[in-house]
């Protein structure tokens, strides 16, 4: 009993995000442009919650997580070329095709660490992003167009916009819950030793490079799925989907939300694309303003926006 | 393990660092339910010997046998899945994890696969009880929901040494586990040692003379790298060549 509330308990902020999203179609934002604005912010959700895993759970600060995620949508492009567009097979191909390049080239990052880590991140990224930009098959630079989505049992479910935000939200909801337990499983638990601690961990038994590259490319895994939902929401892919920017704002998102959070992270991403978007209607100059709140955010919410409900209570308590 | 062999033994291990013999033509043993203690002064070498006894660092040339097995190639976390635990002269603990899950990050090493992704492993009782029973032999089960990194600097140190049981070791190496304890600190963590003897094989490097003198059944002493005096303690004490170089005339108790 007082075990299941605790878990209640701390279950409640991804609980009460994943609710106020399922809510939003009913609470007046069901226009497209809003749904269309959510389901991104879901989906990049998606890609900074299994970022936050590699950097918050596994110490691996990747700076390249936007490639794995274009290799999602190009696997999307690449089957929908071929003719192939039911879900069934795309998603769990995206997912596949990412997990693999994870695989490979985190079989040669993950021996670095540090700056060391993030820089062959970037180039690995960078790899990626030029890669993408030389497939003619597939636009190159001009990037490919998808005349239809991928579906589901055969029916066409991601074409509405409201079926589109249930499958987004659901998904949303699985790689949270499976993201939280494989950090407090028994895999999870030899790999946050080993970011707090690898010598240690080396120490009682453990090398720390298996746990550490099979994480990375089940993480990667995620963010190919969050890469295949992408291409299905703008219907469009380019190479810019795996350019560094996006890896820079997806690890933006990450921290934002307070490093090690996975509510966090969906809360960081959330508030990133709405103020994104909400900053740029009032002014082309947006980036003048987004600029320095990221630069405030960082220094003032502590423990990100995770941490935020318990600053702000202390500050209550204390005025 | 051969029937009565030692548990550790070292068989002419060099190390140089640059022109520095730091370990030079060092052998030793040490038998089941034996404390052998290293003595030496500072620089004399003896966390570069407890390193490559862990598989921290390799050696130059000579051997390490471990239960009768030439274990010199072997990296650290190899030889700690044969039952070779260490502890740290700065302590090494998990400091985000409690006492408890650090003891059971042990018991974990050496039962059944890591590599199970969705189970929670915290409660888990196969886990968790071992770490328990490690926790009260070093008395610590008191503290074990607090986080390491609360503890002080006396209970981390009884806490890395009950991650190491947890282990359920053959050998431990214990790298000068009374540095910077307190007198009170220093004399629980005497207790708990002597409270392992006949249990267990331990290797001891340590500066508190009393303490080695009054736990060890062997003692090697170390200068500039090598052994130069092995025997029990009142031979130790009595020998000259060791009060010349290492003990000083007048601190000789």
């Amino acid at each position: 009993m007082e075990r299941a509330s605790a878990a209640l308990r701390e279950a409640s902020p991804a609980l009460l995000l994943l609710g106020l999203l399922a809510a939003a179609p009913f609470l007046g934002f069901g226009q497209g442009y809003t749904m269309t604005l959510l389901a991104r912010a879901m989906i990049l959700a998606m890609a900074a919650v299994s970022l936050s895993v590699l950097v918050g759970g596994a110490g691996l600060v990747s700076l390249g997580h936007a490639a794995p995620l274009g290799v999602g949508a190009y696997a999307v492009v690449a089957l929908d070329a071929a003719g192939v567009t039911e879900g069934l097979v795309v998603l769990p191909g995206a997912a596949a095709a990412a997990a693999l390049f994870a695989l490979a080239t985190g079989a040669v990052a993950i021996r670095t660490s540090g700056v060391h880590f993030i820089m062959i991140t970037l180039a690995f990224g960078q790899m990626a992003f030029f890669t993408a930009g030389s497939l003619t098959a597939y636009g190159g630079d001009d990037g490919y167009t998808l005349y239809g989505r991928t579906e589901l049992f055969g029916t066409r479910l991601l074409e509405d916009r409201l079926g589109f935000h249930w499958v987004c939200l659901g998904l949303l909801a699985a790689v949270l819950l499976l993201c939280r337990l494989l950090l407090a499983s028994r895999f999870g638990r030899v790999l946050r030793a080993s970011r707090e601690n690898p010598l240690r961990v080396r120490a009682v038994g453990f090398e720390p490079y298996p746990f550490r590259l099979l994480a990375y490319a089940l993480m990667g895994a995620v963010a190919g799925l969050a890469g295949a939902l992408l291409a299905n929401a703008t219907e469009f892919v380019a190479p810019s989907y795996m350019a560094w920017q996006r890896s820079g704002d997806l690890l933006f998102m990450a921290i934002l939300g307070g490093l090690g959070s996975l509510p966090g992270a969906v809360a960081g991403a959330l508030a990133i694309v709405l103020l994104e978007e909400w900053l740029s209607e009032l002014t082309e100059h947006w980036r003048l303003i987004f600029g320095p709140l990221l630069i405030l955010s960082v220094l003032f919410l502590r423990g990100g926006l995770a941490g935020l409900p318990a600053q702000l209570g202390g500050l209550l308590r204390r005025g | 393990m051969a029937d009565g062999g030692p548990v550790l033994e070292l068989r002419g291990l060099r190390k140089r660092f640059g022109g520095l013999a730091v370990t030079d033509d060092v052998s030793l043993a040490v038998a089941p339910g034996a404390i052998h203690a290293v003595i030496g002064p500072n620089g004399a070498g003896k966390t570069t010997l407890v390193h490559q006894i862990s598989g921290l660092l390799a050696p130059d040339s000579g051997r390490v046998l471990f239960a009768g097995e030439d274990v010199t190639a072997l990296p650290m976390h190899r030889r700690a899945r044969l039952g070779l635990a260490r502890t740290f002269q700065i302590t090494s603990v998990v400091p985000g994890f409690s006492a408890l899950e650090n003891a059971a990050l042990a018991v974990q090493a050496r039962s059944g696969s890591s590599f199970r992704l969705l189970r929670p492993a915290a409660g888990q009782l196969a886990l968790d009880d071992p770490a328990m029973e490690a926790l009260e032999a070093v008395g610590l089960a008191d503290r074990a929901r607090t986080p390491a990194g609360a503890l002080s600097h006396g209970e981390r140190r009884q806490l890395e040494l009950a991650v190491a049981l947890a282990m359920r070791p053959r050998l431990l190496l214990l790298d000068e586990p009374l540095a910077g304890a307190g007198p009170e600190e220093a004399e629980r963590l005497v207790g708990v040692l002597s409270g392992l003897r006949g249990r267990y094989a331990i290797l001891l490097v340590e500066h508190d003379m009393p303490a080695v003198f009054a736990l060890a059944d062997g003692i090697s002493v170390l200068v500039y790298g090598r052994v130069v005096a092995t025997g029990p303690p009142a031979a130790i004490r009595a020998n000259p060549e060791v009060r010349a170089a290492y003990l000083g005339e007048d601190d000789a108790a």
